[in-house]
């Protein structure tokens, strides 16, 4: 079984999932970064495969994808650094990136790969329901890939019902009108939007992403939903860090105590 | 048949490959504008500020001098002569009238030399919409004079400064905005590119080029159909509204020419259909000039217009059916013949264009075809590099 439909078959609150680009700040950074985020008690891993062009990113995410490309991190490295990933990980792991870098490596060495390294679940943000039930889905099937699409605000109901028919790892709330980028606030607006998706009823489980920084905004988030994400907050933490592992520890514990 | 399929493909080239978030404004759009387009207020609206505010239709101008060098009846379509200086306009016209029929406030838009902004801030200013223009942060500084235009016309121009702070990133950045602004904005994409319905939008908007040359040629020359038509191609918009008409008159010859900069082998060119392999980029799956690992290479050109790692979906499929003849032209080569326009024709043209100009000596012609070549804008903008260049 996923072990992202396990995790959520336990654990309905709270859920905390954690963003970060593969090779940033160092390298080599990648699987040390996984290991300090489980012992720390993230939920879930989400690996950013870096991307030229990531045009759902703010400045914070841009910047940390131009790091870790310069340091040369690219597809098949990112591989090499996760193929014994689950000697050590348990938690599920979900590969995050647009689907340039994916479709050059070869759609389905990269569904084959992914399932033979134990990777859960795939969120490409830049490939739409049609393209994915067309071209993907019986791909990222075969391999035991959920795939995890987004929803904003804007979405309407008939959309969110036929992507949570087509989901099976989570769905992706993203919290307001925006691109990544850490927020102290939590408005009005974005609660009665989590309130109205709450009240739908969904088969999957909801993580609210894109704006949360923070133990409140955290809190606030969960509340309405399953958990969720945190993305540009946490690169802020790697980038500024002389230590890794003590920081990731003090920060991931900062939100769930 | 070479027409957009009900998913935005062309063949194989490409469909909307678009973040979730901007699926509403997307579907708003492809839900909205043929019909927008087709009703007769639109196409009055359209019609009569082409002709009292661009100067349409432009004329088809036979280049004796030229015809007579090269051995052939040489026509330029003269898209330079179009208000702010190029055929650009011709889509920002439509678009802006798209805008405020489907209730927009605001205006965003990318630019690359600023001719887009321009025409942008332009037609912004006509309609009194408020407007903003992302330009990369080095090309901000590459184009003074045209940062100038937009903010006299009253936008405000933003600079992108993530990546390599050109064309790519500005577009990039424009995308990012209409994310955050997804409700009361208008991204008007200046190019045939971008997620469907944005390059069929385009190609139609810069279609009135070839209907024009059509209507120009029959009292001319007897014909409507020239035998071959020349055009430059960045993301490709000139040369799909020259194209347009012609696209499936099979005896027609398209020859679209992009810019080799350094040379196609040198690391810096914008060779796309040379160097580039199926990718997606800014929405749409298309040609595009990449590393295996499937990260965007920075393109080079002289010519800023041209300095862009892929091309148009449509442009791609040309390519791949072998419907189009694709050259490439190198910068020196270009700016040469920019001085050779200028002293035969009397005309200056932009660089982009000059490139289009030498394709004359890159592809074979009998002495009674008549070639119609696209000018599709004028060398104002471009003095800087002239004189940076100096080989007149």
């Amino acid at each position: 079984m996923n072990r992202l439909h396990r995790l959520f078959e336990q654990k309905q609150e709270r859920v905390l999932s954690i963003y970060f680009t593969a090779g940033f700040p160092q390298l080599v950074d990648t699987l040390p970064v996984m290991q300090a985020l489980e012992s720390a008690g993230a939920d879930i891993i989400e690996i950013g495969m870096p991307y030229s062009d990531p045009i759902a990113d703010g400045p914070t995410i841009q910047d940390s994808n131009m790091v870790a490309l310069d340091n040369g991190m690219n597809m098949k490295k990112l591989f090499e650094q996760l193929q014994e990933m689950r000697q050590s990980i348990s938690i599920p792991v979900v590969l995050m990136g647009y689907l340039n870098p994916i479709i050059q490596y070869g759609i389905e060495a990269f569904c084959k790969k992914c399932q033979e390294i134990g990777v859960d679940g795939l969120i490409v943000p830049d490939l739409p329901m049609q393209q994915y039930l067309d071209e993907y889905k019986g791909l990222f099937e075969n391999y035991g890939l959920s795939n995890t699409f987004l929803i904003s605000p804007q979405t309407s109901e008939n959309r969110i019902r036929e992507i949570d028919e087509h989901s099976n790892g989570f769905i992706y709330m993203v919290s307001s009108h925006s691109i990544t980028g850490a927020k102290s606030e939590i408005s009005e607006e974005q609660i009665a939007y989590f309130k109205r998706v709450e009240a739908m009823n969904l088969r999957n489980a909801r993580l609210i992403g894109f704006g949360i920084s923070d133990k409140k905004t955290f809190i606030t988030a969960s509340t309405y939903s399953n958990g969720a994400i945190i993305g540009s907050a946490f690169i802020k933490v790697l980038k500024d860090s002389k230590d890794l592992s003590k920081d990731i520890h003090t920060y991931i514990q900062s939100i769930i105590s | 048949m070479i027409r957009v399929d009900e998913k935005g493909f062309y063949g194989k080239f490409g469909g909307a490959y678009i973040p979730e978030m901007l699926h509403p404004n997307i579907e708003e759009l492809r839900d909205n504008y043929e019909q927008i387009v087709a009703i007769p207020e639109f196409q009055e609206e359209f019609n009569a500020l082409l002709q009292d505010f661009v100067g349409r239709p432009t004329p088809l101008y036979l280049a004796s001098r030229l015809s007579e060098k090269y051995g052939a009846k040489i026509y330029l379509k003269r898209e330079d002569l179009c208000h702010t200086g190029a055929h650009k306009v011709n889509n920002t016209i439509g678009q802006i009238i798209l805008a405020k029929k489907l209730g927009k406030k605001r205006i965003i838009a990318e630019t690359g030399a600023g001719q887009h902004g321009v025409a942008t801030a332009t037609v912004c200013a006509l309609m009194g919409m408020e407007c903003t223009i992302y330009m990369g942060a080095l090309d901000i500084q590459r184009q003074r004079p045209n940062v100038e235009r937009m903010r006299i016309l009253g936008a405000k121009v933003v600079p992108a400064t993530s990546g390599s702070q050109t064309l790519k990133d500005a577009t990039n950045e424009a995308m990012r905005q209409w994310i955050n602004n997804p409700v009361d904005t208008h991204y008007i994409i200046g190019s045939v590119v971008g997620p469907h319905p944005y390059p069929e939008m385009v190609a139609r908007f810069q279609s009135v080029i070839s209907k024009e040359i059509k209507a120009q040629l029959l009292e001319k020359e007897g014909t409507e159909n020239p035998d071959i038509v020349i055009a430059c191609v960045g993301g490709g918009s000139n040369a799909a509204g020259a194209f347009y008409h012609y696209y499936n008159v099979p005896q027609v010859r398209l020859v679209a020419v992009e810019a080799a900069g350094l040379g196609i082998s040198s690391g810096k060119s914008a060779a796309t259909t040379a160097l580039g392999t199926p990718g997606i980029l800014h929405g749409s799956k298309t040609l595009l000039m990449q590393t295996e690992d499937g990260q965007v290479v920075e393109p080079h050109s002289i010519s800023a217009g041209l300095d862009y790692p892929g091309i148009g979906p449509v442009h791609a499929h040309l390519f791949d059916i072998g419907r189009g003849e694709f050259v490439a032209v190198e910068d020196e080569d270009a700016m040469k013949a920019g001085v050779e326009l200028s002293r035969t024709e009397g005309i200056i043209p932009a660089i982009e264009t000059a490139h289009a100009i030498h394709a004359l000596n890159m592809i074979e012609f009998r002495p009674d075809d008549i070639i119609v070549i696209n000018l599709s804008g004028r060398g104002d903008k471009d003095l800087d590099t002239y004189i940076k260049w100096g080989g007149y």
